[in-house]
């Protein structure tokens, strides 16, 4: 075993050597070490949180705005997002990231403020803060992560749950009769003026990934205009409650989930407002 | 020059606020304490930029007052019982973050939807707990309009020495009622970074408001923490007012409104003959109970009134360790007990020693 | 159009052997090792030599483990075109 290891990396670093493309004058792409700390992160293999905090990290980097963003982190998988993403950040209770994030934004209006949750999060227990958030138009970024499922508390019916889908607690599917139908929460925010930006996307393909990127940057950027709440969707997996190894959640992801919860924006802003400020 | 106004008790506190440099107000409108959230969305924007936000609930207030105390501003809110039921679980994270900010209880009668009137029946949900874990809150409780306003600057400057959140405990009477009130001169808004803030990222690694610490060993530092802070706080911050207590032969315990109540009552009780005196705790934590014990040695008896039934009696009796009865007499649902009733108990409890 | 020299570096030690990498990538240049780290995964390889550094494996690791190269980085202009063509959304350019 011991000997196959050091061929085997005796063979990786032959390749490096071999190669001269790996210089710092061929580097185009590197995790935004700046925001995004080297801390290896508690998610289980293939989750989308992963790749949504790099892509907060990225985003807040190449905007330069690390000392003026506080970010909210919720009570569900991304509890600890603070101990990835190197800002100030809030832990709320549960449900409560909103508030708390309004909370910041009227005492700091100047700074860039964003709250992160879950479906569960988000689109049970915070309803309330949800919508009274979106309503009033907090010039805040609530960035969703929609994985149809609770995670943390090991993958029991969410809000977002899709109908005859499984969870511990729909162990024979999600019965629509009983059980209620998924709830649309970025179709709904979208339908109160207060909302300026509502997106859906998805990390689960390297072109989603950069869509959501865009989206986040976009969201960044009218945040500073002060016209009302960016509301970004992420659809993503959980690999661990779905019972699928990563690979095959995505593409479950893209079977099921999307047809459910399709990409794209829902709310683009306004042209002429926009130039008006 | 004195500044002095004929003011309900919670315009007294939210005039008290805007003129102790409050940064923000986050509320939901109950009776009796609306008047809070109406006298600062009507005043405090315009004469000090405060911000004013009226929340979607109870829940939603308690959770952007937690957000904002987390920059290191001078934040409140203010409630009454229901509302403040509500709120029991911001207010144990707010604890265990260590967040500077104000609390008001404008207290009415309960359990349940219970009345509108005034009450003291969350003496044990405002000093023992509350909300769950180990946690303590600075609890002051007002007696008259002038302390309603008082208390303001004091709350803050104790929340923010401690970082921890004070209560201030009143009740729908005090809330309601007209007195003249010296009013506090307007102290100028102010921020300092307190190192611990959250307002953007300094040199170094970004900062954390978290109450989450998942090692059961982390937990306990943490709790060992605050514990030492709330034994600093009891050696530090006890209040009381002790009226005619020197040379009575009775003492009559009693907080907030119902004190002033009793104080009357001891008057009626001297003009009879019988030495009577009161002894207020204004912080109902830290309770002074020391105090109140050295009292104890030197009488024969207390009686202990309260608009409930029977809470603050449990903290008396801690005191006093059984050198003395404690008889306790208290009114519920919103009645309040009057001066001849309490003198009436009172004759009544230490009938051998009375008459 | 003649082909981009790429290359990835892995950092092994925290990958968590997801294999969305080994999907992303359109040149089937990743493996599965057979080796497992300090976690013990089975942490993702390079074994082909005929990577582009088209990014995609990095765009999709969760963990970040992914450094990418590419070889015709002297030209900075013609980096900016060809991250253009291969996504709307540019990629860090370092210098």
């Amino acid at each position: 075993m011991n000997e196959k290891t050091m061929l085997d990396d005796q063979h990786y670093e032959n390749m490096i050597a071999e190669e001269s493309v790996c210089n710092a004058e061929n580097l185009v792409y590197e995790k935004p070490s700046k925001v995004l700390y080297d801390t290896p992160m508690h998610y289980c293999p293939g989750c989308g949180h992963g790749v949504v905090h790099r892509l907060l990290a990225e985003v807040i980097e190449e905007l330069g705005i690390t000392s003026d963003i506080i970010g909210v982190a919720p009570v569900g998988c991304s509890v600890l997002a603070y101990n990835y993403l190197n800002i100030d950040m809030s832990e709320a209770a549960h449900g409560r990231a909103s508030a708390v994030a309004t909370g910041i934004k009227r005492v700091l209006p100047e700074k860039y403020v964003f709250s992160y949750q879950g479906d569960g999060d988000l689109a049970a227990i915070g309803t309330g803060e949800t919508i009274h958030t979106c309503n009033r138009g907090e010039n805040i970024l609530i960035l969703f992560i929609n994985n149809g499922i609770y995670g943390m508390t090991g993958g029991q019916m969410a809000p977002t749950t899709l109908p005859n889908m499984k969870s511990t607690t729909s162990p024979f599917g999600r019965d629509v009769e009983t059980m209620g139908s998924p709830l649309k929460i970025t179709e709904l925010v979208a339908q109160l003026p207060g909302t300026y930006y509502v997106t859906r996307q998805s990390v689960h393909k390297p072109v989603n990934v950069r869509k959501t990127k865009k989206a986040i940057l976009k969201a960044f950027e009218y945040q500073k205009l002060k016209k009302g709440t960016c509301f970004i969707e992420v659809v993503s997996n959980c690999p661990s409650n779905w019972k699928m190894n990563p690979v095959e959640s995505n593409k479950w992801l893209d079977e099921n989930m999307l047809p459910f919860y399709p990409l794209g924006d829902i709310k683009v802003p306004d042209k002429n407002l926009q130039t008006d400020d | 020059m004195k500044e002095l106004k004929l003011m309900k008790g919670n315009e007294a506190l939210a005039e008290a606020a805007i003129r102790a440099g409050c940064d923000a107000y986050f509320g939901y409108p109950i009776t009796p304490q609306s008047e809070v959230l109406e006298y600062l969305s009507r005043e405090a924007n315009s004469r000090t930029g405060m911000t004013v936000l009226q929340a979607e609930s109870e829940i939603a207030s308690i959770n952007m007052v937690y957000g904002a105390a987390g920059t290191g501003k001078r934040v409140m809110t203010s409630s009454s019982s229901p509302g403040m039921s509500l709120m029991q679980e911001g207010i144990s994270y707010i604890a265990c973050a260590e967040l500077p900010c104000l609390l008001v209880n404008v207290n009415r009668g309960g359990p349940g939807l219970g009345t509108i009137q005034p009450g003291q029946s969350d003496y044990f949900q405002s000093v023992k707990g509350g909300g769950h874990g180990d946690y303590k809150l600075i609890v002051l409780a007002p007696s008259t309009v002038q302390e309603m306003s008082d208390f303001v600057g004091l709350s803050f400057d104790l929340a923010f020495k401690y970082r921890n959140p004070v209560l201030i405990l009143t009740d729908g009477a005090l809330g309601q009622m007209m007195e003249k009130v010296e009013l506090q001169p307007q102290k100028t808004r102010h921020f300092e970074d307190l190192g611990w803030t959250t307002t953007g990222r300094k040199n170094g690694n970004g900062r954390v408001i978290t109450s989450l610490h998942l090692k059961a060993d982390e937990m306990e530092i943490l709790n060992n923490h605050l514990q030492a802070k709330y034994r600093e706080i009891e050696k530090n911050e006890i209040r009381f007012e002790a009226t005619d207590c020197d040379d009575a032969d009775y003492i009559i315990t009693a907080f907030g409104l119902v004190a002033r109540i009793c104080q009357k009552a001891a008057e009626m009780a001297r003009a009879k003959g019988i030495k009577v005196g009161v002894f207020r705790p204004i912080s109902l934590f830290p309770f002074p109970y020391a105090q109140l014990k050295e009292y104890a040695g030197k009488v024969k008896g207390i009686l202990d009134v309260e608009m409930n039934a029977g809470q603050m009696v449990e903290d008396v009796r801690l005191s006093v360790e059984g050198a003395v009865p404690v008889y306790f007499h208290g009114r519920m649902g919103g009645v309040v007990p009057s001066p001849e009733e309490v003198l009436e108990k009172l004759e009544e409890k230490f009938a051998g020693g009375v008459k | 159009m003649a082909k981009v020299k790429g290359d990835i570096v892995i950092d092994i030690e925290k990958c968590k052997g997801c294999e969305l990498c080994m999907d992303a990538c359109p040149q089937d240049s990743l493996e599965r090792s057979k080796q497992v780290n300090k976690k013990g995964y089975l942490y993702i390889v390079k074994v082909e030599d005929n990577c582009t550094g088209c990014t995609n494996c990095a765009l999709v690791c969760p963990d970040g483990v992914i450094t990418v190269y590419r070889q015709t980085a002297k030209n900075k202009e013609q980096i900016a075109k060809i991250t253009n063509v291969t996504g709307d959304i540019t990629v860090t350019v370092k210098e």
